[in-house]
């Protein structure tokens, strides 16, 4: 064991990636340094989810564990905001970040309830990116989640073979769009369906694959995700 | 229709769409004498059958949907194109329009005429013809066009009639990556308008209208448009009751889960709703 402990030093030798001790000290050491990003591990057995990540589940449950981590993405980020506002805002703006930050909180705990015990843990979030006391940081991360939102649910909609909840996604998608708008109209007035996310020649919105989204959700996320599971394109 | 650029533009959103219709692979490899085959009225149901291969729906179901949306972006479109002309913008210029107003109509009126394009791109010669409207609604509305707040307000009727319109067909086009991920991409567009119409209309008269919708009938206009509403107050979802779900000091509020969860209509129910706007 002293061997082992040395290598997992060390860089790990692709022969000793199937060695579960090696395995979980070499995780339990990323994980205490606290790996830059969301570690979407895409390849590998599904023995080992415990020591690989948090494991969305497969099919539906994966869908719906992917739009709760989404959700608890966002309402960590908006209920920081109300929790220490940015200098200079207005009674309008506290107010909307408020009620959305409601929003936000029902839309994640609708989900932990509704999953039940395939509910994944409560993720770790990294908003060291953020300047809270800053309208343009906080602004603008919301803009950033609010509109990956609606391209997730988008891009995701057809994944789900299950019509009950295509339609849960469906009543979500729309309030997101709306928040999706409101924040856009707050940094640049009129901006509430800009070229950036609707196309010009079609008015069609954006969808993101849940590979694209997690990609950029991830700077967000601290907790590992595996993503064995779940569906997508 | 062009039913290359189909093909392409599916293939865009659904890189597998041809190992899906694998019966169908040599037709469409060689998709030009597959087109000199076939008269090009019988198109539309070449690609309903393409369709039903593919997803398991129903060229008529599919078509249903598309010309069903196809009606209301005609609805939408014509409302916009009209209310942004220059007899209208004169008008309701006199009455408060400022140029960032414009503005954002115009963008609105751009996205649904895109709508009504993009829509008839992909149903080609089954697409529906378009209506003729009557936007007083058999008169309920009779200052549609002359008072600017009467405007803004059918505006945001619309909108959020729109956004339910597409949720309650979502189900019918289960699984289909091409349609329903159309179909999703243009639902948020709608909510994106619904959102800054009723910023627009808080700006000017409504100072309580948020974004969302807030209960049932929130629009101030009375029980016209109870019909567009109904049913948003709902706070069950999926068998959870929001209400009954912490927030962050105590339950959540019964605002807080009408808002969070936008509602679906039926096709009747839509129908019942924008047939007064039908000449």
């Amino acid at each position: 064991m002293e061997n082992l402990s040395h290598v997992d030093e060390k860089e790990q030798p692709t022969g000793d990636f199937l060695s579960a001790n090696v395995h979980r000290r070499s995780f339990l050491k990323y994980a205490g340094a606290g790996a830059a990003g969301i570690a979407l591990i895409a390849a590998g057995c599904k023995k080992d989810r415990s020591v690989r990540g948090v494991y969305l589940g497969d099919g539906d449950t994966a869908i719906l564990n992917y739009a709760y981590a989404l959700e608890q993405l966002e309402a960590a980020f908006y209920t920081q905001v109300v929790a220490s506002p940015y200098s200079g805002i207005s009674a309008m703006e506290s107010s909307y970040f408020a009620d959305i930050r409601d929003h936000e909180i029902a839309h994640r705990e609708f989900f932990k309830a509704a999953l039940g015990s395939s509910a994944i843990t409560s993720l770790e979030v990294d908003f060291s990116s953020i300047n809270f006391s800053s309208r343009d940081s906080v602004l603008a991360t919301a803009k950033a989640f609010e509109d990956l939102g609606v391209s997730a649910y988008n891009g995701a909609g057809w994944l789900i073979k299950n019509v009950d909840y295509l339609a849960i996604a469906g009543k979500i998608v729309s309030v997101e769009a709306r928040h999706a708008a409101l924040i856009r109209d707050l940094i640049s007035p009129g901006s509430f369906a800009g070229s950036d996310v609707v196309n010009q020649s079609t008015g069609l919105d954006i969808s993101r694959s849940p590979t694209q989204v997690l990609a950029i959700a991830g700077t967000y996320i601290k907790t590992p995700i595996n993503t064995d599971g779940l569906p997508t394109y | 229709m062009n039913l290359l650029n189909i093909i392409d533009e599916i293939e865009k959103v659904d890189p597998e769409f041809h190992e899906r219709i694998n019966p169908r692979r040599a037709a469409i490899k060689n998709i030009t004498s597959f087109g000199s085959k076939v008269a090009l009225s019988a198109l539309p149901f070449a690609m309903g059958t393409l369709f039903k291969k593919a997803y398991g729906q129903t060229s008529s179901s599919v078509t249903d949907v598309l010309n069903f949306a196809l009606t209301l972006e005609y609805l939408e479109a014509e409302f916009y194109t009209q209310g942004t002309n220059s007899v209208r913008t004169a008008t309701f210029t006199t009455q408060g329009q400022n140029a960032a107003a414009l503005g954002a109509l115009q963008q609105i009126t751009k996205d649904e005429n895109n709508h009504v394009a993009f829509l008839k791109s992909v149903l080609g010669s089954a697409a529906v013809a378009k209506p003729n409207f009557d936007f007083t609604a058999k008169g309920t509305f009779p200052t549609v066009f002359t008072n600017y707040d009467t405007f803004l307000a059918v505006a945001q009727v619309f909108e959020d009639t729109g956004v339910r319109a597409y949720k309650g067909q979502a189900g019918n086009l289960l699984g289909n990556q091409v349609v329903l991920t159309a179909a999703l991409n243009i639902h948020s567009v709608e909510a994106r308008h619904a959102s800054h119409l009723r910023q627009m209309r808080r700006a000017r008269t409504m100072p309580a209208l948020k974004p969302w919708i807030t209960g049932a009938n929130d629009t101030g206009i009375g029980a016209a448009v109870n019909g567009t509403y109904a049913g948003e107050d709902n706070v069950v979802q999926a068998g959870v009751d929001i209400t009954k779900l912490s927030g962050v000091s105590g339950m959540l509020s019964v605002n807080a889960a009408t808002e969070a969860f936008d509602e679906p209509l039926t096709k009747a129910q839509i129908l019942a709703i924008v047939t007064p706007f039908f000449a």
